[in-house]
């Protein structure tokens, strides 16, 4: 397992970062739902996102999507290699919300709107409770997803009303690309029914489909595994697999079943009541007191007592990096 | 037992759904008018429980019950081109049949059309955007209104003052935008309801410039290349035919078909553009929408403003038909009898709208000469004062029966392999509805 190779002190998640979350903090009213939470996403890793249920998962998602404002804190989605520190921290003081000189794009997403951060800085995502377009059939929903680059092949739509030549072009590599996306997901005989009369797994699937089709940089998936049979669980593992391999598109998932997580990703983030309790490679998590703790229920000083005794000193090792590369400095 | 209980159950809760739709629509007409088809409706509906659901089948395929609808999609391929004959040829074959009424049916012909326009222009915002709008009659209003003021401020014809109004009716669609953007649901509908409503007491209480409750006068008629239609000097002199006042009613007939066949020709490849689909999908789910980057404020503003420069069109073929307008026009009875149309037709569809101006405006009409009746009840019997009793019947049964509009199948908007129709059960209706 590949997993193996990624011991505690060379976690490639701290060098080649694509997203990292400084600082979060999420308050609705007097509820902190989010509290100082930091954690980075490796580029080509799917990174997994844990905790028991209202521990702040789908907060996170919906902050990093822009769905939500966070209260404090820093989202950096980076296009190009590299930390890119000094860059982000000249961003950060400007008060724009992206610097997209050259091809080394470097995004503050709790700044952009929800749509911009889909459009520029190439974030997509899924949601629990599956948001197709229900009346539309398959391949509509797929060509929703590629409007940005659609619009402007219409030329803003006049050049579509005329059907002009470009349009026509861009029109039919648009279906090609999510015909393509139809047949990876095993849906392209069902490419003309409308996304409502899908089974479950397969709507689970084309929203995977759609967002893939806004070729996004991070894919992040909502539970895509809740409400899967394991035969459909284990496809959904083959083609989460094959969109980090082929596709240079790095996966942020939550997911409840601990099979999935513990099978596919390379880099576990456990949160409980919205704060961080543990962050590394499964096999590190799995064995973590904190969390066996938070999924099981331990006493507090059992908690205390467990941790003292066991290699504490390795998780905080794990976090500490994260906070002085990125956070330490803002 | 069983069977009387889902009775009773399914009854109060269907004639209360379809008391409340067609409480809406019937609202503008009278409330007595309302109580009554609400008396309707519970009678309707016992008898549909009687010989429907008898068989204690669940609430939700009771309502599926109607005609096969691949009957009517199927026809409806054939119905276009059809329809489109008929409306091309329509003012010669009335000339040919009714020689001595041809002048009334024309007139009529050209009402139904300019409904059939407004329908198609409501149905980008209602059919396809999903926001129900209560308020279209004020991008009516504009329209007309601004042609009649360009006509007598700065003498422009008709030509010239259409594509103005077009534009001028679509900035108050993106003005009306803004601030129902932020809203969902009710809240829009009512927004939009009120916004109708300021136009016209603007242009009711603005005295010195719109005229007021007097309204505007003298309005010029259209003209066709610089020939008007007078008894010398004009369009039939220069063809050397004997003049004729039908001849400015047929030219006005094909003035308004040719505006709603583009209004058409526009919704329709709009449809198929990433703008419309990006409409659908916003009636679908918004929230979807923007998770994949399409900014929805931009959208929902282009399907509002596109919709008022339809209306806007129509407003100002309304000025020049009539010669005449004032803000009693453009009431919200106005609104509610296009909406009714578009709902009626089934939302999104371009034909049903067709279907449905024709029935209720051409329906208003005929009930108007229902002579026969008199014999049935006796000489004391006025069958005008039970039209709208009779129309609201009828659209009560038309929603009994199709819930969802006459034509209620969604067509997709492109094709991989097969086309397939979409049912209605599948497809949104989207905010407000």
């Amino acid at each position: 397992m590949e997993n193996a190779m990624k011991t505690p002190p060379a976690q490639t998640w701290d060098d080649n970062v694509v997203l990292s979350v400084e600082h979060l903090t999420m308050r609705f009213g007097g509820l902190v739902a989010v509290n100082d939470l930091s954690f980075n996403v490796g580029r080509g890793d799917i990174t997994a996102l844990i905790g028991p249920n209202g521990a702040g998962k789908t907060t996170v998602f919906n902050c990093v999507t822009g769905f939500y404002k966070p209260t404090e804190g820093r989202i950096v989605m980076r296009h190009g290699k590299g930390l890119q520190a000094d860059r982000i921290e000249a961003l950060t003081r400007t008060g724009r919300q992206f610097d997209d000189d050259g091809d080394d794009r470097v995004f503050l997403l709790e700044r952009m709107p929800d749509f911009e951060i889909s459009k520029r800085a190439k974030v997509a995502r899924t949601f629990q409770n599956i948001r197709l377009f229900g009346g539309m059939t398959a391949l509509e929903n797929l060509l929703v997803a590629q409007h940005n680059p659609l619009m402007i092949a219409s030329a803003m739509t006049i050049g579509g009303i005329f059907n002009l030549p470009g349009y026509r072009k861009a029109r039919a590599e648009a279906i090609d690309f999510a015909a393509y996306w139809l047949e990876k997901t095993g849906l392209i005989d069902r490419a003309d029914d409308p996304a409502a009369d899908l089974p479950y797994g397969d709507q689970r699937r084309l929203e995977i489909a759609r967002a893939m089709c806004t070729r996004p940089h991070l894919l992040c998936l909502d539970e895509p595994a809740a409400g899967l049979n394991p035969r459909e669980s284990n496809e959904l593992n083959e083609l989460l697999q094959y969109i980090r391999k082929d596709h240079d598109t790095s996966i942020l998932l939550i997911e409840h079943d601990m099979g999935v997580v513990m099978q596919i990703s390379d880099h576990v983030v456990v949160l409980d009541y919205g704060e961080k309790i543990s962050d590394g490679n499964p096999e590190l998590v799995k064995n973590d007191p904190k969390v066996i703790s938070a999924y099981l229920g331990v006493d507090e000083d059992e908690v205390a007592a467990v941790e003292e005794s066991i290699d504490m000193p390795v998780i905080h090792g794990k976090t500490k990096p994260a906070d002085n590369g990125e956070g330490g400095q803002s | 037992m069983a069977a009387g209980l889902v009775g009773v159950l399914g009854f109060f809760f269907l004639a209360l759904r379809t008391d409340i739709g067609t409480g809406g629509l019937d609202l503008t007409y009278r409330w007595g008018l309302w109580f009554i088809s609400i008396a309707i409706a519970f009678g309707g509906r016992l008898l549909l429980n009687l010989f429907v659901f008898n068989r204690a089948k669940p609430i939700a395929s009771g309502i599926k019950i109607s005609l096969p609808a691949g009957a009517i999609s199927a026809g409806s391929r054939v119905l276009g081109p059809f329809l489109l004959l008929v409306a091309l040829t329509l003012p010669f074959i009335v000339m040919a049949v009714y020689p001595d009424r041809d002048r009334q049916f024309i007139d009529l012909a050209i009402l139904i059309m300019t409904y059939v326009m407004l329908g198609w222009g409501l149905n980008i915002v209602v059919g396809l955007a999903g926001l129900l709008d209560l308020g279209y009659v004020a991008f009516y209003a504009v329209g007309a209104y601004s042609f009649a003021l360009l006509a007598q401020y700065f003498d422009i014809g008709f030509w010239m003052a259409l594509p103005l109004a077009g534009l001028l009716a679509a900035t108050w669609g993106i003005i009306l935008g803004f601030p129902v953007l932020r809203l969902r649901g009710d809240y829009l509908a009512i927004v939009t309801l009120a916004f109708g409503e300021i136009i016209r007491v603007v242009l009711l209480n603005w005295y010195d410039f719109t005229g007021g409750p007097d309204g505007i006068s003298g309005i010029p008629k259209p003209s066709f290349f610089g020939l008007d239609f007078t008894r010398t000097g004009g369009f039939a002199e220069f063809f050397g035919i004997d003049y004729d006042s039908i001849h400015r009613f047929i030219y006005l007939y094909y003035i308004i078909l040719l505006l709603a066949l583009i209004t058409n020709f526009v919704t329709l490849r709009l449809r198929k553009l990433p703008i419309g689909r990006a409409w659908e999908a916003l009636r679908e789910d918004e929230i979807a929408c923007r998770s994949l980057g399409i900014n929805t404020t931009n959208t929902k503003l282009t399907a509002f403003s596109i919709g008022a420069m339809f209306g806007g069109f129509a407003g100002s073929f309304f000025a020049t038909r009539q010669g005449f307008i004032s803000p009693e026009s453009f009431t919200f009875l106005e609104s509610a009898i296009i909406l009714a149309i578009v709902v009626l037709g089934g939302l999104g569809s371009q034909i049903g709208v067709v279907i449905a101006s024709v029935v209720m405006i051409g329906g208003i009409e005929i009930l108007r000469n229902l002579g026969f009746l008199k014999e049935i009840f006796g000489p004391d019997f006025e069958p005008t004062q039970y039209r709208m009793l009779i129309f609201g019947l009828a659209m009560v049964l038309i929603m009994v029966w199709k819930p969802r509009g006459i034509i209620s199948s969604r067509n997709p908007s492109a094709v991989y392999k097969e086309r397939k129709k979409i049912g209605s059960d599948m497809v949104a209706q989207g905010e407000g509805h």
